[in-house]
């Protein structure tokens, strides 16, 4: 993207909607610093009552895996059924943890 | 004048000055330097319309003569209004108004906290709630002082500037008269001498932090409290009593 | 990304991230003039909103690969459009009434439908808008029937309006299926869910009965209920004003964009502080 942003850098913005949550990514926005992305960030995710808790990470900081990861990074796991509890067969009666 | 009489004169000094600033912050609406700010600016009138509409309210509620907010809002005339002197001041520029409402935020931040230990319940509970709302419209003016006075060579001249010009406006947000008076020895209303001190130490730490020099006093601006406003009042009731004025009757 | 794809979302998004913004000033003509405390609460937190709504669709019209700058810089010259509907004037506080009524309501229907779109990011602003945007057309329909139910010069106020804003909100929906050159692929593609003529049918359906409801008449002789087709039947728009104003000659074309950029131009010097201050945090923070 442009160098010559007049909007300033991009933040990602993260809201936990209420304590004990995970932080969820809401949306982004530009701001030339922290303070104001934070500020931002607050008057523009959380106009009706949606958070306790903000972050603020610079677009930059990001690092993404791309689509053509996705073979390479995401189809090994798919025969790995082993990994999720369905796959082992519990004798009759037994009960669940 | 009676502790009633008094006690409606101060809410509507406190009621008036939160309406008027938020008109003014509404005009910043789709002129904002940056899509985020105009947001905020919003949020910003928002707040301040909600602080209007509780305190106009109660006012009318003790006046006992069945006027509404509306009523006092817009059917009142120019000498009537008890807002202070600078929050009429007009938006100017973007660094105009973030020195406006620095000036303002760190008034309202330091009354407000008084206020939490008023007397009166409903005045209490209006410093309570507001004291929030102002705590962050302080946070940001007070980030934008700083912004503006260490960015450019040009945003520093700018709000310098803007602080000089008006200056001479915030001796009018300490003056006291008789109905503070009466509401201090009721321990509805505080001594404002009490927190100017802090009111320029929140001052003067920004302006410091911001590479800014705070003024001097020379000829300070008073008026408000007996009515006195400068021009640009009648101009802004004039747009904003419109409708009801030209339509007396009408229902919205 | 097949690149005729990712074009035509950049040109969509960005014109509906466009509309917002130009949106805001129609209806903050009428924000210092609201008439009661309520009323300009409720409008100021609408038009908030729509700066709002603007920024979520620039943030997906970024995903793009074009910034934001880029788009605002094809809004300033006068190269991107925006919805034409906000190039006509708001006379009266009717029209703030008429523009919530009938100006979001064919907004919504569309925007309902794009919650479907194809493209991720354009569906998930979508959601986020139509969530936020439900109060809006509820509050346009309050005021109106306020003033229809109001006194003498109320309902007139309210009728002229209705007049004014009808055909321009029912042009929204853009020319019809048949002349329309964009409306293939988008279907196509399914980044549009629904086309031109289709939801104009849905929006005027029910929209008739709001009418009704409050005692105004819409301006349009050739209106009647088509027992057979189960929906309204409806008069001819006037495409030459359409085709008129899409190409900037409408009523407010010029003071809208001025207004826009006279806005962007002023707050130049507050983005240059903010970036220089910016960059001097950064370089203590690196020397420390």
């Amino acid at each position: 993207m442009s160098n010559t942003d007049s909007q300033g850098p991009i933040w990602e913005v993260f809201i936990q909607s209420k304590p004990g949550l995970a932080h969820k990514h809401v949306g982004n926005l530009h701001a030339a610093d922290k303070e104001m992305a934070l500020q931002n960030a607050r008057d523009l995710y959380t106009r009706r009552k949606e958070g306790t808790c903000i972050w603020v990470v610079p677009f930059d900081a990001i690092v993404s895996s791309t689509p053509e990861d996705d073979e390479a990074f995401f189809e090994p796991s798919n025969d790995k059924a082993y990994r999720t509890p369905t796959h082992y067969i519990m004798p009759e009666g037994a009960k669940h943890i | 004048m009676t502790t009633n009489e008094a006690l409606i004169n101060y809410c509507l000094r406190l009621g008036d000055s939160s309406l008027i600033l938020g008109q003014r912050m509404s005009e910043w609406c789709s002129n904002g330097p940056i899509l985020e700010e105009d947001i905020a600016m919003s949020n910003i009138a928002l707040d301040l319309f909600g602080q209007a509409r509780i305190m106009l309210t109660y006012a009318g509620k003790i006046e006992k003569k069945g006027r509404t907010e509306n009523d006092l809002s817009f059917k009142r005339l120019e000498r009537e209004f008890l807002n202070n002197l600078l929050s009429e001041r007009p938006n100017g520029h973007f660094g105009d108004t973030v020195a406006r409402n620095f000036f303002l935020s760190a008034f309202s931040f330091h009354l407000y906290s008084a206020l939490k230990a008023s007397a009166d319940e409903q005045i209490s509970a209006f410093a309570i709630k507001s004291l929030k709302e102002v705590t962050y419209h302080l946070r940001h003016s007070a980030e934008w002082i700083i912004r503006l006075g260490d960015g450019t060579e040009e945003s520093h001249t700018k709000i310098q500037d803007s602080i000089e010009n008006l200056w001479e406006y915030t001796e009018d947000l300490f003056a006291m008269n008789e109905v503070d008076k009466i509401l201090i020895k009721e321990k509805i209303a505080i001594d404002l001498n009490t927190i100017k001190p802090l009111w320029n130490k929140t001052i003067n730490e920004i302006l410091t932090k911001a590479t800014l020099n705070q003024p001097e006093n020379s000829f300070m601006q008073s008026g408000s409290l007996d009515g006195m406003h400068s021009e640009v009042l009648g101009h802004l009731l004039t747009e904003m009593q419109f409708l009801p004025r030209a339509y007396p009757t009408a229902k919205w | 990304m097949p690149e005729a794809y990712r074009k035509h979302l950049q040109r969509q998004i960005s014109q509906h991230a466009h509309s917002e913004i130009i949106g805001m000033q129609p209806e903050g003509n009428w924000l210092l003039r609201a008439p009661s405390l309520r009323a300009k609460v409720v409008l100021l937190a609408k038009i908030q909103d729509e700066a709002g709504h603007g920024l979520y669709l620039y943030s997906a019209a970024e995903t793009l690969g074009k910034s934001r700058t880029e788009y605002l810089n094809e809004l300033r010259t006068g190269k991107a459009k925006y919805s034409s509907i906000f190039n006509y004037p708001t006379l009266t506080w009717a029209d703030m009434g008429a523009v919530g009524w009938l100006v979001d309501g064919a907004a919504i229907v569309n925007q309902v439908s794009l919650q479907r779109t194809s493209y991720g990011p354009y569906a998930r602003s979508m959601v986020k808008i139509c969530k936020e945007e439900s109060f809006h057309q509820r509050q346009g329909y309050e005021i109106i029937t306020d003033m229809a139910r109001g006194s003498e010069a109320q309902k007139e106020m309210a009728q002229d309006a209705l007049n004014r804003f009808w055909w321009p909100s029912i042009m929204m929906f853009g020319p019809h299926d048949s002349d329309s050159p964009n409306t293939g692929n988008a279907v196509k593609w399914k980044i549009k869910r629904a086309t031109n003529d289709e939801l104009r049918q849905s929006f005027i359906d029910k929209t008739v009965h709001q009418a009704e409801i409050i005692g105004l008449t819409i301006p349009d002789p050739d209106l009647k209920w088509n027992e057979k087709r189960g929906h309204y039947d409806f008069g001819e728009m006037d495409w030459d004003e359409f085709w008129r104003v899409v190409k900037g000659g409408g009523p407010c074309s010029k003071q809208r964009l001025k207004h826009y950029n006279d806005a962007h131009n002023s707050g130049e010097w507050v983005r240059k502080a903010a970036k220089t201050y910016a960059e001097k945090q950064q370089l203590k923070q690196d020397v420390a």
